[in-house]
């Protein structure tokens, strides 16, 4: 599948929705599909400072945990309870209603910085 | 994974097949085997609900031939291998001097020969065969042999409420009259096989032995004619929840050179009645003063990460044990766990506090197993 090309990705394979000053983080499809079926999610609070490619969360499958990485600096708007609360969700709607964290950006040129859907399909592909 | 990696592997004849199905193909114990093919979730229902059909072909087979074959597993196993009478199983524990443990095993007792089959772990086969090698070699004279036959032997089960019904209609034999912990000669979908009523999933089925080269067979014919009533081949990520809700050990979580049979709550295994054993006087000794450790089950309380091998185990805000084996229980939809603590600190009901990654996630000790089928295999399967 094909990753939406509106979106830019992390090497540690999280898209980033920008809208305005904020942005929208979730997982990829890729990625979900690596760790299997999703388990537990655990977020941080609103109002945390994150920093870029530095861990902001977990993802657990039934097979083991990974970090969420924050791809942006700046301050946590908004999460996803949803998300929280079904975890599977991040299996069947990666891109979608099961995006995880709203981000206030201290720098908006992160985001420029981040790799495009074509990039990021190949560098997935490939081997990460 | 690169492709070097993978060549350095040892595969299973059905590792094509696993391809073919979908399979995520990751190193085991030496050999590339199937993790999962679509969901380790949906695979792990789907035994629970119908079958799973598992390819164990890495499993390690060892046969002990000759007139002091008895003698010598005696002397190796806790069990009492002298309660065989031919085509039955025994569950036994390969016990170093210190009591510990090298291997968890089934000793079969074939039922036309007088000889025994050990079915080992596939990551102990190279150990358990020097260590047997090595005490036979103690008294050349005795008349056993000892052969690694892994090579030539195929391994696939069949487990799950309709294993029996599916895997009865491959054969004339009636398979359903093999007694839980028994095994029998067989036709199966023309493959000469030895059936046994065994498994490690806590449910009711079958594993098959075969010749190396006509493995593929069975396990297409069980596949085929397992699809319309939900079989689905299941890999080692759904047969490690499987085992840990049925509350059977895994060498190296639960079993290890340093945990010994009474700690891990395996002293059913361990006949101390029935003469002198390797490892029985370090296993009586304990048995005597009472086992410092306890292997428990728990359940987390909270939503919380899964408990995992080797968290720290607290009680009472201090350290008292490691959880052996934790998962995302598919069955109960709970976080579960077993851990080895201090004695002190074990008891059904008790609270425990699980360090998940730094923080403290508050655990209750539950009874084991953590699942038990309705119907126990063998007895019918309407009446129990």
């Amino acid at each position: 599948m094909a990753s939406p090309a509106d979106l830019k990705y992390t090497r540690t394979h999280e898209w980033v929705r920008r809208d305005g000053d904020t942005v929208t983080i979730g997982i990829t499809d890729h990625a979900q599909g690596e760790l299997g079926d999703i388990t537990y999610v655990e977020l941080p609070e609103v109002g945390t400072e994150v920093a870029a490619t530095q861990p902001m969360g977990i993802i657990e499958s039934v097979k083991a945990a990974t970090d969420l990485y924050a791809p942006v600096n700046g301050e946590v708007v908004a999460v996803n309870d949803k998300a929280v609360e079904t975890p599977e969700l991040l299996n069947s709607e990666p891109f979608g209603d099961a995006w995880l964290v709203k981000v206030r950006l201290q720098n908006p040129d992160q985001v420029a910085e981040l790799m495009p859907a074509t990039e990021y399909d190949a560098f997935a592909e490939h081997g990460a | 994974m690169s492709e070097s990696t993978e060549t350095a592997l040892r595969q299973t004849p059905l590792v094509e097949r696993h391809r073919r199905l979908g399979a995520r193909l990751v190193p085991f114990a030496g050999w590339l085997m199937p993790v999962q093919y679509a969901s380790i979730l949906e695979e792990h229902r789907a035994v629970r609900a119908a079958a799973g059909l598992f390819d164990l072909t890495h499993m390690g087979e060892v046969e002990v031939t000759g007139s002091g074959a008895l003698s010598f597993l005696q002397e190796v196993a806790s069990n009492d291998i002298s309660r065989l009478e031919p085509g039955a199983a025994i569950y036994a524990l390969l016990t170093n001097p210190q009591g510990g443990v090298i291997d968890d095993i089934i000793v079969y007792r074939y039922p036309d020969r007088d000889a025994y089959l050990i079915v080992v772990n596939a990551a102990n086969r190279d150990k358990d065969v020097d260590w047997l090698q090595t005490r036979r070699a103690l008294q050349p004279e005795r008349d056993v042999t000892v052969e690694d036959i892994s090579d030539r032997t195929g391994m696939v089960a069949i487990q799950g409420p309709q294993a029996v019904a599916i895997a009865a209609r491959l054969t004339d034999a009636d398979l359903s009259a093999i007694a839980p912990f028994h095994w029998a000669r067989a036709i199966v979908a023309g493959v000469p096989a030895l059936v046994a009523r065994t498994g490690y999933t806590g449910e009711d089925g079958f594993e098959f032995f075969t010749p190396i080269e006509r493995i593929a067979d069975v396990w297409d014919a069980l596949l085929g004619e397992g699809q319309s009533e939900g079989l689905v081949p299941v890999g080692l990520g759904a047969r490690d929840t499987l085992r840990l809700e049925a509350r059977m050990p895994l060498y190296g979580n639960e079993l290890s050179d340093t945990i010994g049979p009474l700690e891990a709550g395996l002293g059913w295994a361990v006949a101390l009645d029935k003469g002198d054993f390797i490892g029985r006087a370090a296993i009586a000794a304990m048995k005597e003063q009472g086992a410092p450790r306890r292997l428990v089950g728990f359940k987390l309380v909270g939503r919380s990460g899964s408990p995992r091998h080797g968290y720290p185990v607290m009680a009472e805000g201090r350290p008292v044990g490691e959880v052996t084996s934790g998962a995302f229980s598919p069955t109960l939809g709970e976080n579960i766990g077993l851990a080895l603590i201090e004695r002190g600190a074990a008891g059904v009901g008790k609270p425990l506090d699980i360090i998940v990654r730094g923080k403290a996630a508050p655990a209750v000790q539950v009874k084991l197993p953590f699942y038990r089928r309705e119907h126990p295999a063998g007895a019918g399967n309407q009446s129990a």
